[in-house]
């Protein structure tokens, strides 16, 4: 058993003159005040990369600079699915008594950093390096594939997409900590300037600044309490060339496994974290995970489904796309706020029972998936 | 093994795959061994050009001054018809299950495959 004691999270945009170290630093702070514990209690860190400062050891790197000399330390490369991947890791070697108290922390100044330029290059080498990225793709082309293909085989159109970024905006609107505050129409979205068709620049999330960080502990240290019950992670490929069909894909597998091993079933969950780079990730992520029945995402949207007073409030902070996006950190957001829901902590935000917790994050070209179930305790 | 064949990957006009003898497995992304049974023994051979379209993407937001200078451009994956799928670029209105052919056309400093309608 493991508990998710401590989060911490910057607000994300920009953060001129802050390094990596930085941001993971303020976010760790963040993290231990929350747990009340003291640097001397932490005894394991995972940390995240920095595209703007790689670094082959920057776990000891970090733990140095931040003043803690853990037993258990290294990085942990997942691209979007790296913050799960992390707390999946802290979960088994706080449960397996490698570690008390393990510190999960990232941070990038992605935004303030480098140029945009700088960083969409950066991404696109997930692409292969002979077959793929001589063509000059991006990431949003690689997603732009999977949502043409995706629309054709399941009746989805652009203006069914636009309604998640809306989502994401209105949300986004009640976090004071998000990116962007002005308030989006699906035909704002419609209009906005073409990237790699369908899709459009608020189909794709933003690049920030930002940290976020948590402890997973094995010992309660507060009243509130939140119990990771079980993950699970699924990798069907790297490239998007070599990516099985839409039915195949990793988000089924991984929460096929995560509801094996936690016994739990989405009936059960009463607050979604998922994944959200694009608009189509996410519409994507909710229906292969079973929140939405295949195209019928966009209509759950329309509903109310998704919204913080609706039957399954999602990424309320705003998400990838409207909270920001600074690397490793992105999806961390998505946990820190799931933790401040499960506790009680989420103010204008809080929704009426987020008893049960579904997160879901994906890597590289829907390459690598983690899901994960989180249970509040009494 | 046979001798690795010339492809677009190394400025030759030609699409090539591999086909597993032992297995029947088709791969385009070059290796020593099939990646389905890890057996060496592959057999190297061009492919015709021709294929269906898969899906695409117009790429209208480029990261690199040389990319840039073709945008927009249509990136696309194509099911040949040897049985592998692979990336390239096409013409404009190309859509999901059209019969595409191959050709070449230079991009950003080297020579990329470019896939049009079937006539």
């Amino acid at each position: 058993m493991s508990f998710m004691t401590g989060v911490g999270l910057t607000s994300y945009g920009k953060h001129e003159g802050s390094s990596s170290l930085d941001l993971m630093s303020k976010a760790a702070q963040l993290a231990l005040d929350d747990a009340g514990l003291k640097r001397a209690d932490i005894d394991g860190i995972l940390c995240g990369y920095s595209t703007v400062s790689p670094h082959i050891m920057l776990a000891t790197v970090f733990a140095e600079h931040f003043g803690i000399r853990p037993s258990y330390a290294h990085a942990v490369q997942v691209g979007g699915a790296t913050g799960l991947a992390m707390t999946m890791l802290a979960h088994q070697l706080v449960e397996a008594g490698v570690c008390r108290n393990m510190l999960v922390v990232a941070g990038e100044n992605r935004l303030t950093g480098q140029s945009r330029d700088a960083s969409i290059q950066a991404l696109a080498q997930v692409g292969h390096p002979d077959y793929e990225v001589p063509l000059g793709p991006t990431i949003p082309a690689y997603y732009g594939l999977v949502a043409n293909r995706y629309m054709h085989e399941y009746g989805v159109t652009e203006e069914d997409l636009a309604e998640f970024a809306v989502l994401m905006r209105a949300h986004a609107c009640t976090h004071p900590g998000a990116q962007f505050h002005d308030p989006i129409t699906v035909a704002d979205v419609m209009a906005s300037k073409p990237v790699a068709m369908p899709l459009k620049l608020l189909d794709c999330c933003p690049v920030s600044d930002g940290g976020a960080a948590f402890v997973i502990s094995r010992e309660r240290t507060g009243e509130a309490g939140v119990r990771i019950c079980g993950c699970a992670q699924a990798h069907t490929h790297q490239h998007v060339t070599a990516m099985p069909g839409l039915s195949e894909l990793g988000a089924e597998i991984s929460i096929a496994r995560a509801k094996q091993a936690t016994g739990l079933a989405i009936s059960d969950v009463r607050y979604a974290a998922i994944y959200d780079s694009f608009t189509i990730t996410l519409a994507m992520l909710l229906e292969d995970l079973g929140l939405a029945g295949r195209g019928e995402a966009a209509d759950r949207v329309r509903s109310g489904h998704f919204g913080r007073d609706g039957a399954m409030p999602l990424n309320t902070h705003g998400g990838l796309l409207s909270y920001g996006h600074c690397g490793v950190g992105g999806a961390m957001a998505h946990l820190v706020e799931a933790h401040l829901q499960m506790t009680g902590r989420a103010a204008n935000r809080q929704v009426r029972d987020a008893s049960i917790a579904l997160l879901h994050g994906d890597g590289g070209v829907l390459s690598s998936h983690v899901s994960m179930f989180l249970e509040q305790v009494a | 093994m046979s001798e690795r064949l010339a492809d677009w990957t190394r400025g030759e006009e030609a699409i090539t795959y591999q086909t597993c003898t032992a297995c029947d497995h088709v791969q385009y992304f070059h290796r020593a061994f099939c990646a389905a049974c890890g057996v060496t023994g592959l057999r190297e051979a061009r492919a015709s050009g021709k294929g269906r379209v898969y899906a695409t993407s117009l790429v209208c937001r480029a990261a690199t001054p040389e990319t840039r200078a073709h945008v927009p451009y249509n990136i696309l994956l194509v099911d040949c018809s040897e049985g592998f799928r692979m990336m390239a670029h096409g013409a404009n209105g190309l859509a999901i299950g059209d019969s595409v052919t191959a050709s070449f056309r230079p991009f950003a400093g080297t020579l990329v495959p470019f896939f049009t309608k079937e006539t």
